[in-house]
């Protein structure tokens, strides 16, 4: 793919599976993408898709059933794949940082918040009174009150909100030039999904970072994100820039996305879930992941596995009837795209 | 602060238990089918000094009256004599409380020894070889009888190897300590095996824990992984457990100390049983019922302290 | 999906091995004589302290007893010390425990201070304790380990019950009209036996040993009646000299501990299995 060096992630032909006692699991299927410096970009699709799996094949941070079968991962031009733990250590953190989605588990419960933001200065030649500094810089940044008892404390007893301010402020504690963002706002209460969203991304703007920002949310990846990813048993399904994702989807799956999305004109019903489970990763069969649950399936589409292809310039669609879709589901969605747009 | 009240609180709660073993304890010798005198001093003893005695015991009062007298010995630590022994409960006890206490400290010197790496490398390589094995020992440890295993290893370290005395108690204390490690390591396998399986299933669910994946996106070192993400928060419970099993190796002292011939309260307490001398019995249960209760105490506050989401209350 | 229960055993190794190990040892405990042709109490003055051989596989005691017989006579009585420590205070705890959860109030908290006393005494104090005043014995040793015993059960049951007795379908079977016994039998206490049944399994473990260990200290089962903890014991004298006599009984024990163990990881696998 293009503009190579302005990527700070390049991922080629990633392939991971999960090794059980007598299956395996395909949990990454070929997936190719890149990230642009700066940019947000966006992974949808439902749980155990493979988002997840992609962010912690990219730290190496999968369990030990988790075996990385082909590909490559290039962070600044270097193949994570190929660096020793000892290497990936200093990457972890200082270069690529995440975000977990449930900062009550994610935070150790019987750490202070200070020794856990303190590891981020590890190996650092900070004196204790710069790293109390930093600690309590990051804390207000997030917009903590009344930092320096807050450092003092345990995850426990911060309030639901702060709690995940809580774990921004550790996870960017290092200044990561990269970030990972696993559902960041998927436990939390809607009231307050708004505010963390508009501080990650304020954060983002003021550190200067990238960001894959993973979300079941459409909702969250119109209003962050640049570019998309729609993903579907472990592989890329579509993947183009969000106005023209919304505007002109070419894959039945993204079509019924947007579908199932509640429209929030105030128009009730219309709520049109995909029909079907995703498929057993375990046992793939011939043909299209999506084509058990496709309604416009043909014949081909039980036989062959589609590729993506680029249909327009930076818009790419693994369906082998993408060309034929325009008029299919293209009209549909414009309105609600149209719709959408015009709220944010 | 608030801990304070709480242990003052559960202080006072140990009290109505207390009373209650007392009472019990004072009953016991009362329970005892027959005449107490009599079961003392023999089918045979003669009928003047069967009186005699029970004057002594103080049988002939109301039993209201023997309940002051024995709760008032009580207060001044005079716990009567040891007729087997022909001395006052207490000198019998400054000799043998430090052997069980030491035996004790030594046995949970061995379990921590055996059970952290051993519970810790089981759970670390789950389902690996190290792990069967370790949950072979387990089993085994689960299944042995302690006085079995304590005559067992009599039998190699000390008859045959001779690497440990075969009987008792030296005269000094280089020679004690070494008349300890046997009957220390006999109970701490089978509390080992206890605690063992416990530390490997915590290991195992905590190393899949978040928080060890959100340090390791941190980039900190394995080490520190697993010494301040994984073994910290996995002997939380294991802590607690084992300073319950701090009362069944004292109370297994009983057993274990009567296989090493060790002249601890465990071993008294079975010989005094056997030789009917129940001034010593009723002394020995109370102690042990005392420390049940102390530790206990000490444990939940010990929790408090290993784990800051619990508040005591 | 009905799997059947063979089936389901044939997976479950630690519960087949483990039933395999209890199963034989019932058969020994149930027909000894088609295992040994000695008698375990009869003297033989012949044949005194013989170490294993053709004639006496596992050897002979100081009075020419057949070890293996004695062993082999001793597992009824040590089997039936292993249930049947473990089913009356089973039964005595759960209906404590049931009670205790149920009525709540002033019950329970009378209940629970006697739990108090209980749970103050260590295992073999309160047991030695009890056998102290009844004396020493085989029945005074099953007296002493049901009063001993029923403890953990209570435990068990009565936290299982608090959560189970605000469920809906048993406030639903109160609005009905239901009698508090049949509410406590048919509808709370099949939902929380379960645990109760897994503990059960390997505090038979815990009872052998029990019950072994109090014979060993002579304060159970008495000489020469033939039980494995009181053999052992006779062994002390000869540790130098007769290795057998403390060995092989020893191994029974293992093996018959290591049985319901088995069965109980067993159990516990698959309550898990069927939760998920």
């Amino acid at each position: 793919m293009n503009k190579k060096n302005l990527n700070i992630l390049q991922v080629e032909n990633l392939e991971m599976h999960f090794v059980q006692k007598n299956k395996r699991i395909k949990a990454i299927n070929d997936v190719s993408f890149y990230v642009h410096k700066g940019e947000t970009f966006g992974f949808v699709g439902e749980s155990g898709c493979g988002k997840s799996a992609t962010c912690k094949t990219i730290l190496r941070l999968l369990p030990e059933n988790g075996e990385v079968v082909r590909g490559s991962i290039l962070y600044n031009g270097i193949n994570l794949l190929e660096q020793s733990e000892k290497q990936m250590r200093k990457i972890r953190g200082k270069e690529i940082g995440m975000i977990f989605q449930e900062p009550m588990t994610a935070l150790n419960p019987v750490l202070k918040i200070k020794e856990q933001m303190y590891e981020q200065f590890l190996g650092s030649d900070m004196t204790e009174q710069q790293k109390h500094d930093k600690a309590i810089e990051m804390l207000r940044l997030v917009g903590i009150p009344s930092p320096e008892t807050r450092l003092n404390e345990y995850i426990h007893q911060y309030s639901g909100g702060m709690r995940q301010r809580a774990m921004i402020a550790v996870t960017l504690a290092a200044e990561p030039k990269l970030l990972l963002a696993d559902e960041p706002t998927t436990a939390l209460d809607v009231t307050i999904q708004d505010q963390i969203i508009r501080l990650i991304e304020a954060l983002k703007e003021k550190l200067g970072m990238s960001m894959i920002l993973i979300t079941h949310d459409l909702g969250v990846v119109s209003e962050m994100c640049d570019r998309v990813a729609v993903m579907y048993a472990g592989s890329i399904v579509e993947m183009a820039d969000t106005q023209t994702l919304f505007a002109y989807p070419r894959h039945p799956y993204t079509e019924g996305l947007m579908q199932s999305l509640p429209k929030d004109n105030g128009e009730r019903g219309k709520l049109n879930p995909i029909q079907g489970m995703p498929p057993d990763l375990s046992r793939l069969e011939e043909g299209c992941s999506f084509f058990p649950r496709c309604k416009y399936a043909s014949k081909v589409c039980g036989t062959t596995v589609p590729q993506l292809r680029e249909i327009a310039q930076e818009h790419w669609v693994g369906c082998h009837h993408a060309e034929h879709m325009e008029h299919a589901i293209g009209l549909i969605c414009l309105e609600d795209a149209q719709h959408r747009e015009g709220r944010t | 602060m608030n801990n304070f009240s709480y242990v003052l609180k559960r202080f006072l709660q140990m009290i109505p238990v207390f009373i209650i073993v007392t009472v019990l304890v004072f009953l016991m010798i009362r329970l005892i089918p027959g005449d107490p005198a009599r079961v003392i001093l023999g089918e045979k003893a003669p009928l003047e000094k069967l009186a005699a005695k029970r004057v002594e015991m103080g049988l002939d009062k109301p039993l209201i009256v023997q309940f002051g007298i024995y709760l008032k010995d009580l207060v001044h630590l005079n716990f009567g004599e040891s007729i087997r022994y022909n001395q006052p409960v207490v000198e019998l006890l400054k000799v043998r409380l430090p052997v069980t206490l030491l035996l004790t400290l030594t046995s949970m010197f061995f379990t921590v020894l055996i059970s952290i790496p051993l519970g810790y490398l089981a759970g670390m390589k789950k389902d690996k070889p190290a792990d069967q094995v370790v949950r072979g020992f387990s089993l085994f440890g689960l299944s042995a009888p302690s006085f079995w295993v304590g005559m067992i290893l009599l039998m190699i370290f000390s008859v045959h190897l001779k690497w440990f005395p075969i009987n008792g108690w030296g005269a000094d204390w280089g020679d004690r300590l070494k008349s300890l490690i046997l009957p220390g390591l006999t109970s701490a396998i089978g509390v080992s095996a206890l605690i063992v399986r416990n530390l490997r299933n915590n290991i195992v669910d905590i190393k899949q824990m978040d928080y060890v994946s959100f340090a390791k996106s941190k980039g900190v070192g394995r080490l520190r992984i697993c010494l301040r993400h994984i073994i910290r928060n996995a002997l939380i419970p294991t802590t607690t457990l084992l300073a319950l099993k701090f009362l069944s190796v004292l109370g297994g002292s009983v057993v274990t100390e009567t296989v090493f011939n060790l002249p601890g309260i465990g071993s008294l307490l079975v010989n005094s049983i056997l030789a009917r001398d129940y001034a010593v019995v009723q002394c020995l249960v109370l102690i042990f019922v005392v420390v049940v209760l102390v530790v206990n105490l000490l444990t939940d506050i010990l929790y408090s302290v290993l784990d800051p989401r619990v508040t005591l209350q | 999906m009905k799997i059947d229960p063979l089936q389901k055993l044939m997976q479950n190794k630690s519960l087949l091995i483990g039933s395999i190990i209890v199963l034989f040892l019932v058969v020994l405990a149930i027909v000894p004589s088609l295992f040994t042709s000695y008698d375990p109490i009869a003297l033989d003055p012949t044949a005194i302290l013989e170490p294993p051989s053709a004639r006496h596989i596992m050897g002979t005691d100081e009075y020419g007893r057949d070890i293996w017989s004695r062993i082999v006579y001793g597992t009824r009585l040590d089997l039936l010390i292993g249930v049947g420590a473990m089913i009356v205070p089973m039964i005595m705890g759960t209906a404590i425990g049931l009670l205790s959860g149920y009525y709540g109030g002033k019950l329970d908290s009378l209940l629970m201070r006697i739990l108090d006393v209980f749970m103050a005494f260590p295992y073999y104090v309160l047991a030695i304790g009890i056998v102290a005043i009844l004396g020493a014995g085989t029945k005074n040793l099953f007296i002493a380990m049901w009063l001993v015993g029923w403890k953990e059960y209570t435990r068990l049951i009565r936290s299982e019950v608090m959560v189970v007795k605000n469920m809906e379908y048993i406030q639903a079977a109160k609005s009905l009209g239901y009698s508090d016994g049949k509410i406590l039998f048919r509808h709370i206490l099949p939902n929380v036996v379960s645990n109760s049944i897994v503990y059960g399994a390997s505090d038979i473990v815990m009872c052998i040993l029990a019950g072994a260990s109090m014979s060993f200290l002579g304060l159970g089962v008495q000489l020469p009646t033939p039980e494995w903890g009181a053999i052992i014991s006779g062994g002390r004298a000869y540790l130098s000299t007769a290795w057998w006599i403390t060995v092989f009984p020893g191994v029974l024990l293992i093996i018959s501990g290591l049985g319901f163990s088995l069965i109980g990881d067993g159990l516990s696998d698959l309550l898990r299995a069927e939760d998920h």
